[in-house]
Order: structure tokens, then C-alpha cells, then sequence
């Protein structure tokens, strides 16, 4: 093999993963660029000329802003709802021997597997069952994303549980730690990585959701239902900067939680 | 709690009537067992007759059926485990992976907010020679080393009581040996009362002061090391420590002395070691106590021709030489084939298979079962 050869051979694999990464990452550089676009006219997707404008006056479409706002409510609401609900009955599934513990398990998993259309429209026929359908807006979207979100979480922290060993606990107790400390001091840090990925997860899926959202919104707009009216119409370049600045809090996120990570290796 | 604090004296362990049942099947079965203070305790047997249950029952991980556990005269069969002066070194570890080596140890320290946690830590990873690698997260340690870890984090609660489940299980051979003398090394430096649990007889017999045999959720037989190799009780103890050969006979008279009859010739037994007195026993006698000699010829050893039994006819069947024994297989008239070591220090002759010989043994060295027993309870298979 000729030297050029053996070079391509190895790092044929950083070759093909650099491909992945830009096929990956070639839409979201899209999103920063155009974050930066002087359209013309509302309608144009081309780039046609650098500005700060748009993250100047990131609030300058009426209702994006607005919108975005109702968005991070929700999302926040209903991360910490279905965080807390999940966590609990992840807990009482795999720690607790009740009666209906199976069916539990799979009537929680059911969501997941629902198509998205049919479970908006369905909920939206049970708010209008019950009275509800002049009152849909913020809390029937709470609602309806802390019950979609709930199966992953619970998904998510069961398996965390399932792979925890419980003579960890019983150390634990052993060497003189009351139930309540046990939790505290060994379950709960093992267990912490499982919530908080399904927290970000709960965040993530709360934030993008339109399909179920637009079933039950009533008259409140979040940022998806925004940006669906705006296409309309044309997009507005700001659009653009909310996603810039949501792809930079994820990799915020991404660094600081491997940051810690690695300081706790070398500790 | 501030009778834990004081300084570590192992202390005494009664077990009454302890049982445990699973729903219908009984692990543990009206156990009645004594551990003296201070004492290096070993319970022994074969896998499943209910060693692991008894010591979760001692810790309080595991509530029994009914019995009590007394420690120093107090029942503490319904206390909490955090509650009982006892720790516990597990079979698997459970070191806390999400702690360094340091707040391992010192776990059991803070939770019982004693002060001073640094120089106590300290010295107990020097005890056990891992005072290097405080900071380091279990995943990072070898296993004999997380083995010793796990002993730190007990014993540094100067317990009462020291559990230890088969905590030398996971390691090889070498490393092994080596971790039986740190224990007892250990132990006699901290005077704290050790429970033992293995199902590898050598490990019990290098170790413990007293030996508990268990089988099906009971006491077999209770003793010195010497004392139940020597002198079982059960068939099951005869095979399970050691091996023994069984042979069939039947009482004649029993006086200072036991007269049985065996396959028509006359043995006799001293009644400190019949366990029955009259109708069928089994003679029991260990390979290595067995001489061998060619057909006709008397015992060489000193004692064997003045009290000893001789049995005519056997052919040797097999030979299997290990280093520094020769094992044989000789099979006697009445279709037995009875197992004979015998040292390679050349004060022997050597036998092929099919020669004619004799064995022959001194009553001492031998013991009287009941013949109601199975003879190959306990075997290896
Ligand atoms: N939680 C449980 N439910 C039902 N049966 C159990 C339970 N725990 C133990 N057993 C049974 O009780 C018996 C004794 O178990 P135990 O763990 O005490 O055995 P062991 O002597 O420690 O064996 P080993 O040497 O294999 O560890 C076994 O037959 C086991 O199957
Ligand atoms: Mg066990």
C-alpha cells in the first residue's frame, strides 16, 4: 500500500464521522446564518446581507415574544409536573409489589406509542366533554404535555432504577442510615443522572410540541403555533435567532454537565 | 446509639429457634447457634442451605419468621439495621460507586455524626494498605482491593459484630490465601467478634476458631477444626469437610470400647467416638489415616498392629498420583470401593491396579455414624 493509502485508511473513520458531523450540523449553521439575514422582502429564504438587527430586536414581530414566553412556561411547568409525577411512579414500579403493577406498566408506556394526532384530537374531544372547549389555553396544554411527557420520564428513571443495586441500600442501612438518609445520600444520587435526563427530555419534547398543542390551544399561542402562523406569511428572520439561541443553551448545557463530570472523575 | 461508641469488644451471639420462611419454603429452620465474644465463627455449607438468609437476619435485612437473636443478652431480632451495633462485609461489596474510597469509609462515621472522621479514615486504609488511594472511586480499584474497602468501611464502626459474606468469593487462588491470613490477621488485632460464612471448607478450617457445618437450614454439627474432621457427627459432615470412607457394619457389645462387626471381621472403636452404641453403623475412617499393604503382610505403623483392624481381600482398582500423595481406589470383596491416600515419602511400596492388598487402620482413627444415615450426604459430586 502506498503511503498516501495507509494515511487514507486511517482516518478513514474520522473522514466518515467528520461527513455525519456536517450532515448533522449543516441545517443548524443554516439557522445562525440566516439568524444574521437583511431579508428584502418578508418572503425571501436566500441570504442576502449581514445584520445585528435581528438579534437587536429580537422582539420586534409582534407575538414571537410573547409566544416564546408562553412556550418556556409551559415547558418549565410541565417538566417539573411530569419530572415529579414520573420519578414517583418509576419508584413505586420497580420498588413495589402491588397488585395491577404490570398493567400499570404498560398502560403508562400506551402515550408513547399513540400517534400524536390521535391523542390531541381525543383529548380535545374529552375537554369538550367536559365542559371545557370555550376555556383551552394555557392550562389544557399544561395538562396535555405533563401527560405525554410522564411516560418518558417514567421510561427514562426506570431503567435508571432497574440497573441500581439494591444491596447499595442495604449497605447503606447497615452502616447506620435511617431510611429517609438512604434515600437522600445513596438512591438518590445514583439515581439523579436518570431524572435529570428526563427532565431535559420532558423540556425538549414540551417546547417543540405542535400537533397536541394545536388540538387544545384555544387562543393561546406558543412559539410552535407562532412560527406555523408566521410560514404563512413568511417566516421572519428572528424566528431564526430563537432557535440560534436554543441550540447554544443546549451545547451550554452539554459542556457544563460533562465539565462536572470530569471534575468528579479527577476528585 | 451511644453504646456503639464505646470501644470496640466483640460481643456474645445467641441465636434461638431463629427461622425464615419463603412463602412455604423454609431457608432457615428453628436454628439455635452460640458465638462466643470475640471469637473467629464460621459457618459452612453448601450452596442454598441458608447461610447468606441467617446473616441478613443477624444484620436486619431480612425479618425472621420467629426466633430470637440475642446480643449480649438483649433481643435485637425486630430492631432496624441502623440500629444494631453489627456491619457487614457483602458478598458483591457494595462499595458506593458515586463516593471516593475516603467517604466510603467514613460513611458509617457521619452518620452517626461522630467528629474526628480524617485521622480515623486514615488509620483504618492503613490497616488495610490502600492509605494511597483515599481518592480514588471504587470503579478504579482491583478487586481484592475493593474486598478490603469493604472490610475498611465495616470495621471502622467497631461493631460488635462483623459479618462476613463470602467476601473472598470473587478473587482468585493466590490472592485469596493471602486475603485469609489479613483477616485473621485483622481479627486478632481488633479482638471484634467475625462471622464467616463460605462454602469452601479449607477456608473454614484455616480460619475460624468454631466451625458451624449448616445443611437445609440447620446446625449439622458445631466445633473446633480438628474436632469435626476428626470426629463427625453426621455422615453429611464426614463427606462435606474432607472425605471419609463408610463402610458398612454392625454392633456387637459396646463397652470402653465398641465391637462392631464388619463384613465378618472384628473392629473395635472407642466409645467417645460412636455417635450409636448398638445395631447398624456406619464405620467411618479418612483416606489418609488408611495403610496400605501387599495381601498377607503385617501394618508397618506403629500402633496399627496392636490396635488396629485389618481387612483382607481388597484388589487395588485405580491409581492417581497428585504430587505428594498417591491416591488409591481399592476395591473390597463386598464390592466397595474404599479411597486410601497415601504420602510419597518412599516409606511405601507402590501399587498397580490389580494388586492383591490389605488395609488396615487403628480404632482411634476412626468413627461410629448411624446407619440410618445417607453415606453420600454432603458429597462432592
Ligand atoms: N427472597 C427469597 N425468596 C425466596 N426464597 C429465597 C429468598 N432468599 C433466599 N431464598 C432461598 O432460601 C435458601 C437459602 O438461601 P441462602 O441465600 O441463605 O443460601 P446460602 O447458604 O447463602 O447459599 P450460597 O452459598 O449459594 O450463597 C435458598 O434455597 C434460596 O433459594
Ligand atoms: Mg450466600
Amino acid at each position: 500500500m502506498t503511503r498516501v493509502g495507509r494515511w487514507a485508511a486511517d482516518h478513514a473513520v474520522l473522514f466518515v464521522a467528520g461527513l455525519v458531523l456536517l450532515y448533522m450540523f449543516l441545517p443548524v449553521s443554516f439557522v445562525v446564518l440566516m439568524s444574521f439575514n437583511d431579508p428584502v422582502s418578508r418572503l425571501s429564504y436566500e441570504f442576502q446581507g449581514f445584520t445585528w438587527d435581528n438579534w437587536r430586536n429580537m422582539c420586534a414581530p409582534a407575538g414571537l415574544c410573547s409566544s416564546l414566553l408562553t412556550s418556556i412556561q409551559i415547558g418549565l411547568a410541565a417538566t417539573l409536573g411530569a419530572t415529579v409525577l414520573g420519578t414517583l411512579a418509576a419508584f413505586a414500579l420497580v420498588r413495589h409489589r402491588f397488585r395491577g403493577r404490570k398493567a400499570t406498566s404498560v398502560l403508562i408506556f400506551l402515550p408513547m406509542a399513540t400517534p400524536e394526532v390521535v391523542m390531541g384530537s381525543s383529548l380535545l374531544a374529552l375537554f369538550a366533554a367536559g365542559g371545557l372547549a370555550g376555556r383551552l389555553g394555557f392550562w389544557s396544554i399544561l395538562i396535555a404535555h405533563i401527560m405525554f411527557c410522564l411516560s418518558f420520564v417514567v421510561v427514562t428513571v426506570k431503567a435508571r432504577l432497574a440497573g441500581l443495586d439494591s444491596t447499595l441500600e442495604q449497605a447503606s442501612m447497615d452502616l447506620y442510615a435511617s431510611e429517609w438518609t438512604t434515600f437522600w445520600r445513596v438512591t438518590m444520587p445514583l439515581v439523579f443522572p436518570g431524572i435529570m435526563a428526563a427532565a431535559m427530555l420532558s423540556f425538549s419534547l414540551s417546547f417543540d410540541d405542535f400537533i397536541i398543542t394545536n388540538f387544545n390551544h384555544g387562543n393561546t399561542i406558543t412559539f410552535p403555533m407562532f412560527v406555523w402562523g408566521a410560514a404563512q406569511r413568511g417566516i421572519p428572520p428572528q424566528v431564526n435567532v430563537v432557535g440560534s439561541l436554543m441550540f447554544l443553551t443546549a451545547l451550554l448545557l452539554v459542556l457544563v454537565s460533562t465539565g462536572i463530570g470530569r471534575r468528579k472523575q479527577a476528585a | 446509639m451511644t453504646e456503639t461508641q464505646t470501644p470496640a469488644a466483640g460481643a456474645q451471639l445467641s441465636l434461638r429457634a431463629l427461622t425464615k420462611r419463603f412463602e412455604k419454603f423454609v431457608a432457615v429452620d428453628a436454628l439455635d447457634l452460640d458465638v462466643g465474644a470475640g471469637q473467629f465463627f464460621a459457618l459452612l455449607g453448601p450452596s442454598g442451605c441458608g447461610k447468606t438468609t441467617t446473616l441478613r437476619m443477624i444484620a436486619g435485612l431480612e425479618e425472621p419468621t420467629s426466633g430470637q437473636i440475642l446480643l449480649g443478652g438483649d433481643d435485637i431480632a425486630r430492631l432496624k439495621p441502623y440500629k444494631r451495633p453489627v456491619n457487614t462485609v457483602f458478598q458483591n461489596y457494595a462499595l458506593f460507586p458515586h463516593l471516593n474510597i475516603f467517604e466510603n469509609v467514613a460513611f458509617g462515621l457521619r452518620r452517626r455524626r461522630i467528629g474526628n472522621v480524617k485521622p480515623k479514615v486514615d488509620e483504618m486504609l492503613e490497616l488495610v494498605q490502600l492509605g494511597a488511594m483515599a481518592t480514588r472511586k471504587p470503579s478504579q480499584l482491583s478487586g481484592g482491593q475493593q474486598q478490603r474497602v469493604a472490610l475498611a468501611r465495616a470495621l471502622i464502626n467497631q461493631p460488635r459484630i462483623l459479618l462476613l459474606d463470602e467476601p473472598l468469593g470473587a478473587l482468585d487462588l493466590k490472592l485469596r490465601r493471602q486475603m485469609q491470613l489479613e483477616l485473621k490477621r485483622i481479627q486478632t488485632e481488633v479482638g471484634i467478634t467475625f462471622i464467616h460464612v463460605t462454602h469452601d471448607q479449607e477456608e473454614a478450617m484455616t480460619m475460624a476458631d468454631t466451625i458451624a457445618v449448616m445443611n437445609n437450614g440447620v446446625v449439622e454439627q458445631l466445633g473446633g477444626p480438628t474436632e469435626l474432621y476428626d470426629n463427625p457427627a453426621t455422615t453429611f459432615v464426614s463427606n462435606f469437610l474432607g472425605q471419609s470412607n463408610l463402610i458398612r457394619g454392625t454392633v456387637k457389645t459396646a463397652g470402653a470400647d465398641v465391637v462392631v462387626d464388619v463384613h465378618g471381621t472384628t473392629a473395635a472403636v472407642p466409645a467417645d467416638r460412636a455417635r450409636v452404641t448398638s445395631g447398624d453403623v456406619w464405620v467411618g475412617v479418612r483416606p489418609e489415616k488408611v495403610e496400605l499393604t501387599a495381601a498377607g503382610q503385617a501394618a508397618g505403623a506403629p500402633g496399627t498392629t496392636q490396635t488396629g483392624t485389618t481387612l483382607a481381600g481388597g484388589v487395588v482398582a485405580e491409581v492417581a498420583f497428585i504430587g505428594v500423595s498417591t491416591q488409591y481406589l481399592v476395591e473390597m470383596p463386598w464390592g466397595q470401593q474404599l479411597t486410601v491416600f497415601v504420602q510419597n515419602n518412599g516409606a511405601r511400596d507402590d501399587f498397580r491396579p490389580g494388586d492383591p492388598v490389605d488395609v488396615h487402620w487403628r480404632g482411634e482413627h476412626t468413627f461410629l455414624l448411624d446407619a440410618a444415615q445417607d453415606a453420600h450426604a454432603g458429597e462432592e459430586e
